[in-house]
C-alpha cells in the first residue's frame, strides 16, 4: 500500500508539473498580443505594460519566464495590476467560504443521493421509484442559475424566509454561518444528487442480480440486512470514486455561479469579478488552485479506492 | 427456406434501433420539443420583422407604446422595463423589455437562442469528430501514439472544467486568436466554439478510445487484415462503423453539456462576448433585476433547461435503442462521464 501511495504520489506531482506548464501557456504564450499588456489590464499604462515586461521577464528565454510565474504565484507576491490587490492574500481570504460552500454542499447531495438511489432501487419499476427518476432527470438538467434564480426569488423575496447573500464566518456565529448558507448548499447540491441517485440505482439493481446476495439470502438473512449489508455496500464503492472527483471539481471551480448569486465572497466570486475586470494575475492562480483540488482529489480517490478494493492496488491495473 | 423466412431475421440493426425508438414515447417526445425549440430560434427574424418591428439589439429606452389603448412607457422614470404585454401591443414586447436599456425581450430571447444552439451544435460536431479520430488512432495503434494522446488529453482532464473555459476564455477575450492566416476577434463566436470543443474532447474521446481497444481485439479485424486491409481501411472500415451507435448517443448528450458549459461561461462573461449575446448571458443581465422583473432571468433560464432535458432524455432514449445493453453513459453535466471502472 505505502509503495502504491507512493508511486500515485510522483504521479500527482507529474501532472501538477504539466498542469502549470499549461497554465503558462494559457495566459503568456497564446498568440495574439503582447502578454504584458494583457496582464496589465483594462487601464493599463504605457509605463505600466513596460514595468510589466520587465518584472515578467518577457525579453528572456520561456523556461526562465516559467520560472519567474510560478515563483510570482508561489511565493505569493503576485499582484492584480488593476486593483493593486495581492492575488494569493485574495484567494486565502476566500477559501473558508468556498470550503463552507462545498463541504456543506457535498453533504447534502451525499446523503440525499444514496437515499434517494437506494429508495429507487429498492422500489424499482414503483411510482416512487418512477418519481425520482423523473426527479433525477430534471435535477440533472436544470442549470445551476435557474436554481438560484428561482431560490433567491421565491425563498428571499416573495417569502422571505432567508437572507439573499452574505457569508457569515462559522466562527463568529454558527447559526447564522448555516442559515445564510442553506439555499447555497441547496442549489449547489441539486444536480449531483440527481446524478449520483441515478448511478446508485442502476449499480444497485446490477449488485442485486450478483450470487453472493442470493447466497446472502439463501442462507436466511433478513431483506433490509440483505439490502443494506450486501448490495447497498458493494454499490458504494464506484460512488466514492464518483465524490473524490465532484468534489475536488466543485471546489476548483465547480461552485463558482453559485458563490457568484449568492454574494458568498469566496474564491470563486473572485475568479467571477476578475473576469468581468479582464485582470489575469488573479485568474493565472485561480486556475492553478482549482486544478490542484482536481488532482489531489483525483490521487486521493485513487487511495481511497485502493484501500477499499485491493485488486486495483495488486493487480496489473495499478499502473 | 422461403423468401418469408428469410426477411424475418434480415432486419437491420439500424431499422431494429428504429423500432424500438418508436416505441419509447418520451424519447420521441422529447425530440418534438427539441425540434420545435429549434424552429422557435430559426422564426426570430420572421418575429423580429413581422411582430415586433424591432431587431435584438435595438434600443427603446425613451419610448412608449400603446398597450390595449394605454399610452406605457417602455422602460419607466424609474428605470424599471415594461413587462410582458403578450399581444396587448400587436406582438411588440411580447416579453417586456430587457432592462434600462429597452430592447424587445421576446426578440433577443429568440436570437440568444440561436447563439446558444449554434454554439452547442458547432462544439458538438467538432468535439465528436476530434474525440473519434482520437480515440480510433490511440485503441488502435496503443502503444507510443496511444501514450501520446492519452497523457494530453490527461492534462485537459485535470482542469476544472468551468475554470479551463473560463481561463481560455478570458486570455483569448482579450486580444482574440492570431495563429499564421487564422484570425479570430475577441468577440467571435468561434473562440467559445472552440474553447468548449476542446474542453470536452476527453470525456468523450477516452470511452471511445476503451471500446476500439475491445473491437480491434475481435476476429472481423483479424480477418479485414488477412485480407490486406490497411491501417486507415480497418479504422474508418471496419471499426468506425462500429462505434457510430456510441457516436451518435454522445453527440446528442455532449450538445446539452455544451449548452450548460457555453451558458455558464457566457453567464460569468467568459463565453460570447457583446454584441452577441445567448441565453446564458441573459440569465446574467437578468438575474441583476430579479426582484423587479424575475422573468428576464426565468425566461432564458427555462430555455436552457427545456433544451437539456429534452437532449438528456431523447439521448438516453436512443441509447437503449441502439444497444439495449450498453453501460457507457456520459451525462449531461458540467464535466463527468461515467465511471467506467469511471469521471464531471
Amino acid at each position: 500500500m505505502a509503495r502504491f501511495v507512493a508511486r500515485r504520489l510522483v504521479g500527482m506531482a507529474l501532472v501538477l508539473f504539466v498542469v502549470s506548464l499549461v497554465v503558462f501557456a494559457i495566459f503568456n504564450l497564446i498568440p495574439n498580443s503582447d502578454p504584458a499588456q494583457r496582464l496589465a489590464g483594462k487601464n493599463a499604462t504605457p509605463v505600466l505594460v513596460q514595468s510589466i515586461t520587465e518584472e515578467w521577464g518577457f525579453d528572456e528565454p520561456l523556461p526562465v519566464q516559467y520560472g519567474t510565474m510560478m515563483k510570482k504565484i508561489l511565493s505569493g507576491d503576485l499582484i492584480s495590476y488593476s486593483e493593486r490587490l495581492d492575488v494569493d492574500d485574495k484567494i486565502i481570504e476566500g477559501i473558508p467560504a468556498t470550503f463552507s460552500l462545498c463541504i456543506g454542499a457535498a453533504v447534502i447531495w451525499m446523503s440525499f443521493g444514496i437515499l434517494f438511489g437506494y429508495l429507487s432501487a429498492v422500489k424499482a419499476g414503483g411510482w416512487l421509484d418512477r418519481m425520482l427518476t423523473v426527479g433525477s432527470v430534471a435535477g440533472i438538467s436544470i442549470p445551476v442559475f435557474l436554481i438560484a434564480a428561482v431560490f433567491l426569488y421565491l425563498f428571499t423575496f416573495k417569502l422571505e424566509l432567508f437572507p439573499a447573500s452574505g457569508y457569515v464566518p462559522l466562527l463568529e456565529d454558527p447559526i447564522q454561518w448555516a442559515y445564510h448558507l442553506i439555499l447555497p448548499w441547496l442549489t449547489l447540491a441539486i444536480l449531483n444528487i440527481g446524478f449520483y441517485s441515478r448511478v446508485l440505482r442502476s449499480n444497485m439493481l446490477d449488485a442485486m442480480r450478483e450470487d453472493y446476495v442470493r447466497t446472502a439470502r439463501a442462507k436466511g438473512l433478513g431483506e433490509r440486512r440483505v439490502l443494506i449489508r450486501h448490495v447497498l455496500r458493494n454499490s458504494l464503492i464506484p460512488i466514492v470514486t464518483l465524490f473524490g472527483l465532484d468534489f475536488g471539481g466543485v471546489i476548483g471551480g465547480g461552485a463558482i455561479i453559485t458563490e457568484v448569486i449568492f454574494g458568498l465572497n469566496g474564491v470563486g466570486q473572485y475568479a467571477a469579478e476578475s473576469i468581468s475586470n479582464l485582470d489575469l494575475p488573479p485568474l493565472m492562480a485561480i486556475t492553478l488552485f482549482g486544478a490542484f483540488f482536481v488532482v489531489l482529489f483525483n490521487t486521493l480517490t485513487d487511495v481511497v479506492y485502493a484501500y477499499l478494493d485491493p485488486r486495483i492496488r495488486l493487480g496489473s491495473s495499478a499502473r | 427456406m422461403g423468401a418469408v423466412a428469410r426477411e424475418a431475421h434480415s432486419h437491420s440493426p439500424w431499422y431494429l434501433a428504429y423500432r424500438r425508438l418508436r416505441r419509447n414515447r418520451l424519447a420521441l417526445a422529447s425530440l418534438a420539443l427539441f425540434v420545435l425549440i429549434i424552429a422557435f430560434v430559426l422564426a426570430a427574424p420572421l418575429w423580429a420583422d413581422h411582430v415586433a418591428h424591432t431587431g435584438p439589439n435595438t434600443t427603446h429606452t425613451t419610448e412608449t407604446i400603446v398597450v390595449d389603448g394605454e399610452q406605457r412607457d417602455v422602460v419607466s422614470v424609474e428605470g424599471k422595463p415594461i413587462g410582458p404585454v403578450w399581444f396587448g401591443a400587436g406582438g411588440r414586447f411580447f416579453l417586456g423589455a430587457d432592462g434600462g436599456l429597452g430592447r424587445d425581450e421576446m426578440v433577443r430571447l429568440m436570437y440568444g437562442g440561436r447563439t446558444s444552439l449554434f454554439i452547442a451544435l458547432t462544439s458538438a460536431l467538432i468535439t465528436t469528430i476530434l474525440a473519434t479520430v482520437l480515440g480510433l488512432l490511440a485503441g488502435y495503434y496503443r502503444g507510443w501514439t496511444d501514450g501520446v494522446i492519452s497523457r494530453t488529453l490527461d492534462v485537459i482532464w485535470s482542469f476544472p472544467v468551468v475554470l479551463l473555459g473560463i481561463a481560455l476564455g478570458t486570455a483569448l477575450a482579450v486580444g482574440g486568436l492570431k495563429i499564421g492566416p487564422l484570425e479570430l476577434a475577441g468577440n467571435s463566436l468561434w473562440i467559445p466554439i472552440l474553447i468548449i470543443a476542446v474542453v470536452y474532447t476527453p470525456y468523450m474521446a477516452r470511452p471511445i478510445r476503451g471500446e476500439v481497444l475491445a473491437l480491434r481485439e475481435k476476429e472481423f479485424v483479424e480477418a479485414a487484415v488477412s485480407q490486406g486491409a490497411g491501417s486507415l481501411r480497418v479504422m474508418f472500415g471496419e471499426l468506425l462503423p462500429n462505434l457510430w451507435s456510441t457516436v451518435i448517443v454522445f453527440f446528442t448528450l455532449n450538445i446539452a453539456n455544451n449548452m450548460l458549459l457555453e451558458a455558464s461561461l457566457s453567464f460569468l462573461g467568459a463565453g460570447v462576448q457583446p454584441p452577441n449575446s445567448s441565453w446564458g448571458k441573459m440569465v446574467s443581465t437578468g438575474v441583476e433585476l430579479i426582484y423587479t422583473a424575475p422573468l428576464l432571468a426565468f425566461a432564458p433560464g427555462v430555455m436552457i433547461l427545456l433544451t437539456v432535458l429534452s437532449l438528456n432524455v431523447f439521448g438516453d432514449g436512443l441509447r437503449d435503442a441502439l444497444d439495449p445493453k450498453s453501460k457507457v453513459r456520459l451525462e449531461a453535466r458540467a464535466g463527468l462521464p461515467e465511471p467506467e471502472g469511471t469521471a464531471v
